[in-house]
This record gives C-alpha cells, sequence and structure tokens, in this order.
C-alpha cells in the first residue's frame, strides 16, 4: 500500500471539510447579520474571507504535489481533481458570503425597512445545498449529490420570484430603491450559492461514478 | 502494415502449472496495446505465446488459437521461424550482437533471411536505423562501432532496428525501457507512437504511467486471466473493475 499517498489524499479531505466548514460559516454570519442588521458580524465575515482564501491556496498545493509526486490514476485521480474544484466552489461560496455581508452593511445605513420578500427561506435552502453537497462528499454518496442537483430549479425559481417581486415594490416604492436593489443582489448571491452546491454535486459524481453530469449532460453506458 | 491479432482461448502451461487460463482478446492493427498486470500475472507469458517463443522453454504448452491477420500461427503448417519474421521482437534488457558493428547487428536478420543482395541490405539499415530513431547517432560509425559500445538506450534502439529490419507486422517489446534512463524512456516512447503507424505495437509494461501515455489500448493480467481490456483512457480514469482499480491505485494486496 502507498502508505504516504494515503495520507495525503485524507489530509486533502480533511483540509477541504474544513474549508466547507468555513464557507458554510460565512454564509450563515451573512445571514444572521442580514436578519438582525448585525454590522459587526459582516466584519467577521470579511476577516473571515483571508482564511479561505489561504486554505483554497494551501489545498490547491497540496493537491499538486500529491499529482505531481504520486501520480495518481483512476478514482484517486478523479478525487484529487474533483478536490481541486471543490475547493474554487467553496472559496467563491465564501466570496458570496462577503458580497452578502457588504450589502448588509449598505442596508444597515440606509432607512429600515421590511422587504416583502422571504430571503431567508431561500438562504436555508441554499444552506441546505452547500451542506448537502458536502456531505455527499464525506460519504462518497453519488445518490445524495444527485439530489442537490435537483434542487437547483427551486432555488433559481425563488431567485426569479424575489427579483420580480422587488422591482415591482420598486416602482410603487421609489424611495425605497437602493432597499430593494440590496435585495435581489443578495437573492442573486443566494443563486450563486447554489450554483456552487450544484457544482460540488456534480464534481462528487465525477470522483464516485467517473461520470460527467454537467450542464445536464447523460454520460454514454 | 501492422494486421490485427486475434486471441482465442489461450492456454499456456509450464509443465502442469497453467500459467495462461483461456484468454481471448483482439489486438487491434496499427495501435500500440499495453499488456500490465503484477509481477507472476502472466504477461511476458501472454506475448511470448504471440510468437511462439514460448514453445522454446522446456515442457511449455500452449492451446488455443492466435490469428495474425488471418493465419493461426498454432495451426497447420505454420513454422515458428516465418512466425518470428513476422512477429518481431525487444526484450527488457538489450541484447545486440556484441562483437558485431551496429550494420551487421541491423543486417543480421535479413542475413539469416537469405538476403544477399548488397544494396537492399544497405536500404534496410538505414530504413530500420531511421525508423528507430537511431540513424542520426550513429550512420557514421556504422561499421566502425561495435554493437555493445553504445550506451543502453541506444543499444535498445538498436535492438528495435534489428527486428523492423525484417519488416515485421507486429513488434512485441516485453519491459523494453525498464532498464533506460529517463531520457532514452522518452526516446522509446516516442519511437512507439511513431511505430504504430508501419506496425502493431504491443508492450509489456510495469510502469503504468508508460502504459497510460503510450498505449491506445491496455489489458489488465492477473493469475493468468485478462481482467479487463479497453481503451487505455478508460483503464486508467474509470476501470470497470474492482480488481483493476485496485492494482492501478496500489491499493493491491
Amino acid at each position: 500500500m502507498r502508505t504516504r499517498f494515503l495520507q495525503g489524499l485524507d489530509e486533502l479531505k480533511q483540509k477541504l471539510l474544513r474549508m466547507g466548514g468555513m464557507a458554510e460559516q460565512a454564509v450563515s454570519r451573512a445571514m444572521d447579520a442580514y436578519r438582525t442588521g448585525d454590522t459587526a458580524v459582516c466584519t467577521r465575515v470579511t476577516e473571515g474571507e483571508y482564511a479561505i482564501n489561504s486554505l483554497e491556496r494551501e489545498i490547491d498545493e497540496l493537491a499538486l504535489d500529491l499529482l505531481a509526486m504520486q501520480q495518481p490514476m483512476a478514482v484517486d485521480l478523479r478525487f484529487i481533481i474533483a478536490v481541486v474544484k471543490i475547493n474554487a466552489d467553496l472559496e467563491r461560496v465564501g466570496d458570496q458570503a462577503v458580497n452578502i455581508s457588504e450589502r448588509v452593511v449598505d442596508l444597515s445605513r440606509l432607512p429600515a425597512v421590511e422587504l416583502p420578500v422571504d430571503i431567508p427561506r431561500m438562504a436555508d435552502l441554499a444552506s441546505e445545498m452547500v451542506r448537502n453537497a458536502l456531505t455527499s462528499f464525506i460519504q462518497g454518496d453519488a445518490a445524495m449529490a444527485r439530489r442537490v442537483l435537483n434542487r437547483d430549479n427551486e432555488l433559481d425559481t425563488m431567485n426569479r420570484d424575489i427579483s420580480h417581486t422587488l422591482m415591482n415594490w420598486m416602482s410603487e416604492n421609489p424611495s425605497m430603491v437602493q432597499q430593494a436593489m440590496d435585495g435581489i443582489i443578495i437573492s442573486r448571491n443566494l443563486e450563486r450559492i447554489g450554483d456552487h452546491a450544484t457544482n460540488i454535486a456534480e464534481d462528487v459524481i465525477f470522483w464516485v461514478r467517473g461520470a460527467d453530469v454537467r450542464h445536464g449532460h447523460v454520460p454514454q453506458g | 502494415m501492422g494486421v490485427g491479432i486475434d486471441v482465442r482461448g489461450l492456454r499456456a502451461w509450464f509443465g502442469k502449472f497453467e500459467a495462461l487460463h483461456d484468454i481471448s482478446m483482439h489486438i487491434r492493427p496499427n495501435c500500440a496495446t499495453a499488456i500490465i498486470g503484477p509481477s507472476g500475472c502472466g504477461k511476458s507469458t501472454f506475448i511470448r505465446c504471440l510468437n511462439r517463443m514460448h514453445e522454446t522453454v522446456p515442457d511449455a504448452g500452449v492451446s488455443g488459437q492466435v490469428l495474425v491477420g488471418q493465419r493461426d500461427i498454432y495451426g497447420n503448417g505454420s513454422s515458428a521461424v516465418e512466425v518470428r519474421r513476422r512477429i518481431g521482437m525487444v526484450f527488457q534488457k538489450p541484447n545486440p550482437f556484441p562483437t558485431m558493428s551496429i550494420y551487421d547487428n541491423v543486417a543480421a536478420g535479413l542475413k539469416l533471411n537469405g538476403v544477399r543482395n548488397r544494396r537492399l541490405v544497405d536500404e534496410a539499415v538505414e530504413r530500420s536505423l531511421r525508423s528507430s530513431a537511431l540513424w542520426d547517432e550513429v550512420k557514421d560509425v556504422l561499421k566502425k562501432k561495435s554493437g555493445a559500445s553504445l550506451s543502453g538506450g541506444q543499444q535498445q534502439r538498436l535492438c528495435i532496428a534489428r527486428a523492423l529490419a525484417v519488416e515485421p507486422e507486429v513488434l512485441l517489446m516485453d519491459e523494453p525501457a525498464s532498464a533506460l534512463d529517463p531520457i532514452s524512456t522518452s526516446k522509446i516512447e516516442e519511437l512507439i507512437f511513431s511505430l504504430k503507424e508501419h506496425y502493431t505495437v504491443v508492450i509489456v509494461t510495469h510502469n503504468m504511467q508508460q502504459a497510460a501515455r503510450v498505449a491506445d489500448y491496455t489489458g489488465f493480467f492477473l493469475l493468468g486471466s485478462l481482467i479487463e481490456y479497453d481503451e487505455t483512457k478508460k483503464i486508467f480514469t474509470t476501470p470497470g473493475d474492482k480488481r483493476t482499480e485496485d492494482y492501478i491505485t496500489g491499493r493491491f494486496g
């Protein structure tokens, strides 16, 4: 057995899970800030981004070392490729959390208003997708990953509905345009988080089954 | 041009020990096919059955069919000498004839086959040395230097030229680069890539990266059985059999 190589794979997995935890926490904090209007939490999200970026580089470096030094094949090669891609998606999830917290800071500077949309519900779904995509990665469960893909349309619909509602609301409340715009942007950020969860789930399927299911592709055989 | 090889129900023995069990596979013409597997899995025995080298071992036996093109090399009236002319072989350790010049090494097979015309021999020597990517390095010392005076990598390319001189249809290579440094290995691998334009190449290798680099198709042998045979890309990214995956990911045993 290639002990050092297997240790390297395990280390890669552990680091990616830490990265996943940090990205999930960033989204959770950004949404707490949205609910409570506590901008101090936004600062923590921004500060957390440095750690996420640093870990992203660490994971890429370890993956590159394993590829160069161990020349992995088959399931191991697919695993490392999947980790590199998931790593990039998690970093982008962290970026979206920062974008949301920036909108929250913006909202805090404007007159308070209750937007007629349920953004926290959308955030719950986006977070659940990220969590389930990561769980499917931990468990190597392609069926679970497949279920994540099925939720993406739901999130897209929520985003469209929220945008539509807020556009109408804006025309009726011209003095609240900025708040409505912030709501639309947060909704779009959450929709993007869902897209990243979808990418992660697709990478899990690639790793476990060797099948490329991106862009609705149906593999042969 | 290379020809396809149809192996049907091939079994091979050393005395009472059955080393190959009922192997059937189609080796495609003008492709490089790699045979991989752990030591003792029967991969060398397998390629030695493809040019009737196996039967040179005392107590060795073979059954089944090996059709090279349309002809069964184990069929009635097939001669081992003729088979080995059509199916050349290169071994792990370069084995040039040490006392012969470079020229004579390449010409040896032709002369054994009765070719005496000087011009034809000269042409065949140059063509073979060019095909084995050795010509530029040895053209000025063809008759002055012995085969043994060349470096290991050059000696192996000389052996390939010697095999090519008799214009075989198939080239069998048993670990052709395992005794060579990375630069010589890379030259042999590039050579395999260009040789398949004219020949069918079957290569046994322990080096899986090498199989992945040079072969169009790969067969995985284990305990004398062919476990999986598919496009190389498929074998090394998404093998269908757990045993293949365990072997190529180093989780074997």
